[in-house]
């Protein structure tokens, strides 16, 4: 056997970052829950994350302390609420290396921070001035995949339907990758933006898009991605995604509901007409017309769920604190353990990818024939918090032939204990539907 | 809460075992038919409920579907309850089990009326799966609507 050394100074292979996972749980006052008896098992992270006491305090201490109203006061509470919410903004950035800070434009969560980029699409497309690049109608083209939550389908249907561009997707393997194969034909001259999920929120899958990226680049389209499933889990970097825009939620990262981030390139914001008029967002106003503020004002229109974004903005310096590294590290452990605990489950079917590579802690099932509502609901009585339903991503379910799924998703305070709760629980489950 | 309350023997009984299962026509060829297709978008549960009337008697009422053992178990208690049934005393059963699962528990059903459906008084304890549970009796009333008896079609969990 050859051995390979790596060179000093490179990371080695057994430095894997490390954190104690019992201490991060205290941090999350929920987790001493009783639930119908039984510790809480909460496997339902990718549906919201549960929010330590760090970020429970900054939220009650912005209302408490520091409450106005933002970019519009001279007075010194005022101050101190802008200071904090441009603050976050600032943290945000940092979070994603995001070049500058005004990349950050705050949304109320992923699916609007989507529609934000199709509305403005629509809206370039009236305009007989509207930048190119943004300007669809007959014979252009938006590609997505069949892997997508609702939240990016949806929006573009739509946009296709109001401007007549066509919907055209990346299709699914039967391992739940998404399947690239015909990438030159799906990205072509027409495409005017690919819109993929970084991670699947149902298969897990995380998807490598430096292909994709490449074709983009080359035909001259724009490139989202749906990080809401991979910045809470991962490190991101959006100079080494080489993405136009990415967008994620707040109350997924330990943040508060209410708050999500679309982050774009800062000429292409600069480029995009605003979607949401009214107050913040505007340069001036008379009553004939209107000039609009540069991003991220001009996407921001009216009052911005401050306090959230402030909370949001603590929650990144707690992930940040434990460090994101040690958070994946953590997850693909929990993982490896998980698909192999649930491989050992009789009758127990994995939807997605059933190695711990190139997926993050998103696994979904089936057991049997159980339905995954009956699944959940044994699952519930012994304490064990997990998704059923179809995860909002119903192709994915058609995909596979099942109306519905089970999932259970991990995050940073995840123990293998709780996969064997969980195990545990689908034994139960045989036992009543057998 | 206690599991048993919801999966009562009788309602996996009628899961494992549905009662009339399967979409079938109309032995009598003078017989309005009409179906009604619906699905819990939270879950995506299906059914199709097809009734066969004269107008004053529900000769069959077949189904298909597939979802939770409580939406699959609920069919197969509504064709047992309702099939052959007088229109107007098909509906008396209808109401009673919609205000049994309104109840939130608080309702105590009469097995006169309800038969096996008094085995979903736990359900109603669970708002979560009450859905699951009207889900087929919903689709009924619908068909039955569309079939020429009944209230109105438009009627929604």
């Amino acid at each position: 056997m050859t051995s390979i050394a790596i060179p000093p100074g490179m990371p080695q292979y057994d430095d894997v970052p490390r954190y104690d996972v019992a201490r991060v749980r205290a941090d999350f006052p929920i987790l001493d829950r009783e639930i119908n008896g039984h510790p809480l098992v909460y496997l339902d992270s990718a549906n919201t994350s549960h929010k330590p006491r760090q970020v429970l305090d900054v939220l009650g201490e912005h209302y408490a302390l520091h409450n106005a109203n933002v970019s519009r006061s001279v007075h010194t509470l005022g101050t101190e609420a802008t200071e904090a919410y441009e603050g976050a903004r600032a943290k945000v950035a940092a979070f994603i290396s995001a070049r500058s800070t005004d990349e950050v434009v705050f949304t109320k969560n992923s699916t609007e921070a989507i529609n934000i980029v199709a509305y403005a699409f629509s809206n370039a497309s009236l305009r007989p001035d509207g930048d190119p690049r943004f300007r669809l109608g007959p014979g252009d083209e938006v590609v997505i995949s069949e892997m997508e939550h609702h939240s990016n389908i949806v929006p573009w249907q739509l946009l296709c339907e109001r401007t007549g561009a066509t919907l055209r997707w990346f299709p699914v393997t039967d391992q739940g990758r998404l399947d690239e194969s015909g990438l030159e034909d799906l990205v072509t001259e027409r495409t005017k933006i690919v819109s993929l999920v970084h991670m699947s929120n149902i298969l897990g899958t995380v998807n490598a898009t430096s292909r994709i990226t490449a074709r983009v680049r080359e035909v001259g389209a724009l490139l989202l991605l749906d990080c809401s499933q991979s910045v809470p889990h991962l490190p991101i970097d959006v100079v080494d995604l080489d993405a136009d825009y990415i967008v994620f939620t707040g109350h997924k990262m330990c943040g508060p509901t209410g708050i999500g981030v679309l982050w774009g390139r800062g000429e292409l914001l600069a480029a995009m007409p605003p979607v949401f008029g009214g107050g913040s967002m505007i340069e001036t106003v008379t009553m004939a017309r209107s000039t609009f503020a540069a991003p991220p004002a001009r996407f921001e229109a009216g009052t911005p769920p401050i306090a959230e974004a402030v909370a949001l903005g603590a929650a990144v310096d707690y992930l940040t604190g434990i460090g994101m590294r040690a958070i994946q590290w953590h997850e693909k452990e929990l993982t490896a353990y998980a698909l192999e605990a649930l491989g050992s489950v009789r009758d127990l079917r994995i939807f997605g990818p059933t190695v711990p590579v190139g997926r993050g802690g998103t696994i979904s099932f089936a057991l049997g024939d159980v339905h995954p509502h009956d699944v959940g609901q044994v699952l519930d009585s012994l304490g064990v918090q997990v998704r059923v339903g179809h995860h909002c991503a119903k192709p994915v379910c058609s995909r596979f032939g099942v109306p519905a799924m089970t999932r259970a998703s991990f995050y940073l305070y995840t123990t293998t204990e709780e996969i064997d709760a969980l195990v545990a629980g689908l034994e139960q489950v045989r036992k009543v539907f057998d | 809460m206690q599991l048993d309350q919801l999966y009562q023997e009788i309602i996996l009984d009628h899961y494992k075992h549905p009662h009339g299962r399967g979409l079938r026509d109309a032995d009598d060829p003078g017989d309005q038919v009409a179906e009604a297709h619906h699905v819990n978008p939270t879950c995506g549960d299906e059914v199709t409920v097809r009734v066969a009337t004269d107008g004053d008697v529900l000769h069959d009422i077949s189904y298909d579907g597939m979802g939770c053992s409580i939406s699959q178990a609920s069919a197969s208690v509504l064709h047992e309850l309702l099939r052959g049934r007088g229109a107007g005393e098909a509906f008396q059963v209808h109401e009673a089990f919609v205000e049994l699962m309104s109840g939130r528990g608080q309702v105590t059903p009469d097995e006169d009326v309800l038969g096996d459906g008094v085995a979903f008084a736990g359900v109603a304890r669970y708002p979560a799966r009450v859905k699951c549970a009207l889900l087929p009796w919903m689709a009924f009333k619908d068909a039955a609507a569309r079939a020429g008896v009944g209230v109105s079609p438009e009627v929604k969990a």
